[in-house]
């Protein structure tokens, strides 16, 4: 290099202006070729048909987006309870609770969730005589369920393993038998802990609910995602798609909002 | 007579590591005694090995009489008579300081609502928290935490109480309230082993001072003695570090 130190020949605010510049320019050269290319008649009649949104009403609230909820606060209730107890399984000292626990996790997390929904669906074939209890209801709750409690079992390790070692200690000096220490001192602190990632697990779970689809439900139990494809295939024509996806946003959007901000607090009060 | 802890030839090893080298200490009733030493030197691990927190790997420990380290004894049972202050505090974050010091007499004394308010709001008083009552730990300064602490532990009507460097995360101008509460603690007779760092302190309220160094006892006298004329070199030259740290 020739240039003098000190003197370079562009100046960074320069150099920053222009990178700044060019970064803007290609944002509008992509967005004016969107907007010439793109057949936007065809797009509105394919996608956002109103009257095809219209004839949604109110069955998407109604049936649709209720039974999306059920299906998904209920394996979250499931996936909760079993969740913690087999966490705690995981941290016990006796061996074959901490295989067994281990086990289930990695099965759980390992394989896709539609494939445990799929062998909901054979479970009277294997097991005659067993039905399910509360139909399909049931069904939908055990496979969001036995889903969800492998990720929530990992959300409650980590959460009670972040309690300090302390708080044990102080509630057994003070006489506390080592369950009655877990109950009243670390898993109360572990479940304030908890709470962010299990926001963001209940959003997991509530996207999750759409492979009730391949429970083959019809009728009052459809939720969003069924509820759509099937109003789609109908009218062959992507609005009813578009419209359940949109539902699907206005509560996890909320959500995620929502363990964000937990989240932040959790950061200031401790 | 019974003494209200009796320790003998008690080690303690973590893996290859040995904390405790065979000590023996007895602690009468009504005594305090202040156990100093260097860090490492094994002082925490001795005092948890009192109630058990640590399982010592050979020795014996009698708490009143009562040998702790009996594996068939009712460790519970034993831990309701022992006070223990932490120097971390260890306050329950998720209950108010009233909650605190009322949780264990609840479920472990099975003391009534009522009742365990009582107790917990007069031992708030003895410790001079008693506006804090409805206050969550983290809204209480160190000091104050460390006072919730020890009315949790007085509150349980021990017979005995260990210390574990209690002021040692405290701020300095905290330091002294916390010292309050245990001199006049001390000035009531209860018996207390007290693992710390404040001469002081050690000198003005112990009966007895214990100096450990390398996982045993160099030293163990009344405070005028061990702190005053030390006998072992070790003792001066910790002394003489804690008292004139800058050399």
């Amino acid at each position: 290099m020739t240039t003098e130190p000190g003197r370079p020949r562009l100046s960074p605010r320069k150099r920053q202006r222009i990178i700044r510049g060019v970064q803007y320019a290609v944002l509008a050269v992509a967005f004016v070729a969107l907007l010439l290319y793109a057949d936007w008649a065809s797009l509105a009649q394919n996608f956002a048909q109103p009257d095809v949104a219209g004839q949604m009403l109110p069955d998407l609230f109604t049936i649709a987006l209720k039974n999306t909820i059920i299906y998904s606060v209920g394996g979250f209730a499931f996936a909760f309870v079993f969740g913690l107890i087999l966490a705690l399984m995981r941290l016990s000292t006796v061996g074959p609770y901490r295989w067994i626990a281990t086990l289930y996790i990695e099965i759980f997390r390992g394989v896709p969730a539609l494939l445990v929904f799929l062998m909901i669906v054979f479970l009277p074939l294997a097991l005659p005589g067993f039905d399910v209890p509360f139909g399909t209801y049931g069904q939908a709750i055990l496979g969001l369920g036995l889903v969800g409690t492998a990720y929530q079992a990992e959300i409650f390790r980590a959460g009670l393993q972040a309690v300090p070692k302390g708080q044990t200690e102080a509630a057994r000096s003070l006489g506390m038998s080592a369950s009655r220490a877990q109950f009243t001192v670390v898993i109360p602190q572990a479940i304030r802990i908890v709470i962010p990632p299990t926001t963001n697990q209940f959003v997991a779970l509530l996207k999750d609910s759409s492979l009730v689809l391949f429970l083959g439900v019809s009728g009052e139990y459809v939720e969003l995602t069924k509820f759509g494809n099937d109003l789609a295939s109908t009218h062959a024509n992507a609005t009813p798609i578009l419209v359940a996806g949109l539902t699907y946003l206005i509560v996890t959007i909320p959500l995620g909002y929502l363990a964000g901000r937990l989240e932040k607090r959790k950061g200031t009060n401790r | 007579m019974t003494h209200a802890i009796e320790i003998k030839d008690l080690h303690k090893h973590f893996g290859q590591n040995e904390v405790l080298r065979g000590i023996d200490l007895t602690v009468d009733t009504g005594q305090v005694v202040c156990v100093i030493g260097p860090s490492g030197s094994g002082k925490s691990t001795l005092l948890r090995c009192v109630n058990l927190l640590e399982q010592p790997t050979r020795g014996t420990v009698r708490v009143r009489g009562v040998e702790v380290t009996d594996p068939d004894v009712d460790l519970d049972a034993v831990r309701r008579h022992i006070g223990m202050v932490f120097q971390q505090f260890n306050l329950f974050p998720h209950m108010t300081a009233l909650q605190n010091v009322m949780i264990a007499q609840q479920r472990v004394l099975k003391r009534g609502r009522r009742e365990a308010e009582v107790v917990a709001r007069d031992n708030l008083e003895k410790v001079g928290v008693s506006a804090k009552c409805d206050a969550f730990p983290a809204q209480l300064s160190g000091g104050q935490q460390q006072r919730v602490a020890i009315a949790r532990a007085l509150a349980m009507n021990p017979d005995l109480m260990l210390f574990d460097e209690p002021t040692s995360a405290l701020d300095p101008e905290l330091v002294g309230d916390v010292l309050a509460v245990m001199r006049k603690l001390a000035e009531e007779g209860m018996t207390m082993l007290v693992v710390t760092h404040e001469m002081g302190f050690a000198r003005q309220v112990a009966d007895r001072v214990v100096f450990m160094d390398g996982g045993g006892v160099v030293e163990d006298g009344p405070p005028d003695q061990v702190i005053g004329d030390p006998q072992h070199e070790r003792t001066r030259a910790f002394l003489h570090r804690v008292l004139h740290p800058e050399g």
